[in-house]
């Protein structure tokens, strides 16, 4: 395969339709979902929750608006050719350019703070974005971006698991952790999980799960028939639509896995809230 | 049916205010979050006079996203209130009369919404596009310098949310789910 050479203004403007498109259009699989649960919600309060967040969405798509304020830190997947190279400067600054112009231009809120501690200093342009890039062979640039608010992002928790906990001990923290967010990360939610790996593979998994579609299964039909299993769980809890009690507090469960060490077994839970946004493009 | 309150709340409309009604608010309220609370409360810890008054008035929790052109505000949903929980009850001795958020608040905000006669509102967690067509202005007021984050004035008409906690310290986040729990 032959070297080939992508410009660095290609992979920005690529950058920047994904985070406006992503903040503007919620996916058809969310949609579908919030469809299906206002059909089937009990509460009469969450069906107007339900109703509301559906005319919202309809809004946004309808007027090129943010569905949601929290437009989210900027976060990439990558799948990166081993056979591409950026013309005229680098793949990361370009990744940055797009999400400052995505933000700038496209009226998204810029919700980054330099230092976490001392300064918290607004970047006033949403940068850094996060990027998880992983190199592939080919000559192609896939690339996953998506805005992840953090009503949501705060609610989420890692816990290093010991083997013998086994699949018990695997759905106790799942369960806890959403029962502990309770009404505040903007149920129904999505609820991505990371199995395995190391500390930050799990994490990088379990947000990773949050940008696969809710229509979408674990290849593996034990995970899968786990996340069945875990979204019905979920669904006892009585949270509902914005925590004003119902049967849809959860719009889907997706779990990633990676093989681990022989002492280990770690669990990370990324929730998102039902503006679970994301958009993939290949250049 | 949604109760329709206008502006400035009295004490006798947050007293027939009851956890789980629908209301529909209009007049003005205020916006500040997590930067502007801390700043506000350091003020009242120092005894410095704050650079808005509270007093009689509902905060509404919000970080807008900026206004396309053509529009009076941008998207504006509730952010977690319990982030404002170190900060609220300061807030209520001083007068603040409700606030607007989503989520649960704790202990220590609940007694301070019983004492002071308060009510605390839930809008909509995600659903800003929708929310920001019953906020037809805004003002700016103080801490520009902190962009989404800054105290501005909004004037609502049939603002959408529902008491969340009434003045009587009756919680629908404690009384709906179990409802539901199965």
């Amino acid at each position: 395969m032959e070297i080939r050479q992508i410009k660095a203004e290609t992979v920005t403007e690529t950058v920047k339709k994904l985070f406006m498109d992503c903040n503007y259009f919620i996916g058809k699989d969310i949609m579908t979902a919030l469809k299906k649960s206002f059909e089937n919600e009990t509460s009469p309060v969450g069906k107007s929750v339900l109703s509301q967040i559906i005319e919202n969405d309809k809004i946004a798509a309808n007027e090129e608006i943010p569905l949601c304020q929290d437009t989210g830190m900027a976060i990439l997947f990558v799948e990166y050719g081993d056979k591409v190279v950026i013309e005229d400067g680098s793949f990361e600054d370009a990744v940055n350019e797009g999400v400052r112009q995505a933000y700038c231009d496209g009226y998204l809120r810029k919700s980054v703070v330099s230092d976490p501690v001392f300064d918290r200093i607004n970047t006033k342009d949403n940068t850094p974005a996060i990027i998880h890039t992983k190199i592939v062979s080919g000559n192609s640039i896939k690339i996953t971006a998506g805005g992840k608010g953090f009503g949501s992002e705060n609610m989420s928790a890692i816990k290093m698991i010991t083997p013998s906990y086994g699949i018990e001990g695997v759905k106790q923290f799942i369960l806890d952790t959403v029962r502990t967010a309770g009404p505040n990360p903007c149920p129904p939610i999505v609820v991505g999980v990371g199995i395995g790996g190391t500390f930050e593979r799990a994490a990088q998994l379990a947000k990773q799960a949050t940008f696969r579609s809710i229509d979408s299964s674990n290849t593996d039909p034990r995970y899968a028939s786990l996340e069945r299993e875990l979204l019905e769980e979920i669904n006892k809890m009585g949270f509902g639509p914005a925590g004003l009690g119902g049967n849809t507090t959860a719009l889907g469960v997706n779990i990633e896995t990676s093989p681990t060490h022989i002492a280990g077994m770690p669990v990370a839970v990324n929730i998102c809230c039902h503006a679970a946004r994301h958009a993939s493009a290949t250049i | 049916m949604a109760k329709r309150i206008t502006l400035p709340i009295t004490d006798e409309d947050i007293k027939n205010l009851k956890a789980g009604d629908s209301v529909l608010l209009s007049g003005t309220i205020l916006t500040g979050r997590d930067a502007a609370h801390k700043r506000l409360y350091e003020l009242i810890q120092n005894g410095d006079s704050l650079p808005v008054d509270i007093k009689g008035e509902i905060i509404y929790y919000v970080g807008p996203a900026p206004a396309k052109p053509g529009y009076a505000v941008g998207p504006a949903g509730p952010t977690s209130s319990y982030r404002m929980d170190k900060y609220a009850p300061t807030l209520l001795e001083l007068g603040l009369k409700g606030m607007i958020g989503k989520g649960a608040r704790n202990k220590e905000v609940v007694e301070s919404i019983v004492k002071n006669k308060c009510v605390y509102f839930a809008a909509i967690g995600g659903a800003a596009a929708l929310i920001a067509k019953s906020i037809k202005s805004e003002e700016m007021l103080c801490y520009e310098d902190l962009g989404t984050e800054a105290i501005r004035r909004y004037t609502v008409e049939d603002f959408p949310c529902i008491v969340a906690i009434d003045s009587d310290g009756n919680n629908v986040y404690e009384t709906e789910p179990i409802k539901y729990r199965k």
